[in-house]
């Protein structure tokens, strides 16, 4: 089966980035495709390479980053709720004129018709959120 | 159809929409702090009973576990059941609706 | 149900709103999705329930926040050809709101008929 995951809420605010990756961990597991993971509203907020979490706590954005890696899953945050919120890649950084990316690896900027093709393409959507 | 519930409904009303718009043999399931409208003895216990004449209702036994119930803290009836099975849940069911 | 046209797949889409509009901003972004999602010619329906019918609300004026008046890109909705918008009668009422008090033409439904119209929905998006 082809999921697509909507992730509504940014890392350790609230419990959804952790719920939709445990979800994806236990769906690759059974040997299912990830269509792909579309973060919006603070979600983007996950994509962050910025982040210094304490050492004994997990690493959001980076389990997300390896997860995304090992797997070859496309991790998507939207563009217009990346740019409110301040997450730039290095693209974002000289369309929008600013001194500096934050992006972590194996995230990509990209626009709301990914979220809608990934509710056309994938058999099930699935929203994590507040 | 599969509903999950991830709020309290203490906090919020989002259990007590679900039920309200729930299709008969529908599963919901409970995550996150929505476990906790599994719990007995509460103000909401008789609204979960008459739903579950009607649904299948599961909690997320991880969810459960991290608040320090277990089953002995549930309403009769509802399962604990794990990620794994939240996947299953998902595949089995063509048509999903996630209450926030 | 699921149909093949000559440019691909129709699916219904279902945008659940539930949430007030300003306090948060997922009513304004949830619309922007909708606006977007428009252009893929999908089979498109949005649900407004319990706090969401507020985003329907007239004459929201945002000049004393300093925020986007969003609730104007309703109205534009129809251009999109998004023409089915759904407000459930009991969120209206426990709000002590009419039909005459929203700003755009909608179909207020029972719960019933919500229950019906989520249970036939194959893509459902919440915010």
């Amino acid at each position: 089966m082809k999921f697509g995951i909507l992730v509504n809420e940014g890392p350790y605010t609230h419990q959804a980035s952790d719920s939709a990756y445990l979800f994806v961990k236990a769906a690759i597991d059974q040997g299912h495709e990830i269509f792909r993971v579309f973060f919006y509203h603070d979600g983007v907020n996950n994509g962050t390479r910025l982040a210094t979490p304490p050492q004994d706590d997990r690493h959001i954005p980076n389990r997300w980053s390896e997860l995304a890696k090992e797997h070859n899953i496309d991790l998507v945050l939207c563009v217009a709720a990346a740019q409110r919120r301040g997450m730039v890649d290095a693209d974002e950084m000289k369309r929008n004129k600013k001194d500096a990316d934050n992006i972590a690896e194996n995230f990509r900027i990209s626009g709301l018709g990914q979220l809608i093709e990934a509710g056309i393409q994938a058999d099930r959507l699935i929203t994590f959120g507040d | 159809m599969l509903h999950t519930v991830n709020k309290s409904p203490f906090e919020k009303n989002s259990l007590e929409t679900c039920l309200r718009l729930t299709e008969q043999d529908s599963t919901v399931l409970l995550i996150e702090d929505g476990v906790y409208g599994a719990l007995k003895g509460t103000k909401i216990e008789d609204l979960v009973l008459e739903s579950l004449s009607n649904v299948k209702m599961y909690v997320l036994g991880p969810d459960l576990m991290a608040r320090g119930l277990d089953k002995n803290s549930l309403i009769n009836n509802i399962e604990i059941i794990d990620y794994q099975d939240f996947v299953k849940l998902a595949v089995e069911n063509e048509r999903i609706q996630n209450w926030l | 149900m699921e149909e093949e046209t000559q440019s691909g797949v129709i699916k219904k889409f279902l945008y659940v709103n539930r949430r007030a509009p300003h306090g948060t901003i997922y009513a304004h972004e949830a619309l922007e999705v909708v606006l977007i999602g428009a252009a893929f010619e999908q089979d498109v329906s949005m649900a407004f329930i319990d706090d969401g019918v507020f985003q329907l609300k007239k004459d929201q004026n945002t000049d004393g926040i300093d925020t986007k008046n969003f609730s104007k890109t309703f109205s534009a909705l129809e251009m999109y050809d998004v023409e089915k918008l759904y407000v459930e009668k009991e969120s209206l009422d426990e709000r002590g709101i009419k039909e005459d008090d929203l700003a755009v033409d909608v179909k207020v439904i029972s719960s019933s008929e919500m229950k019906k119209l989520i249970t036939e929905s194959e893509v459902i998006l919440n915010f």
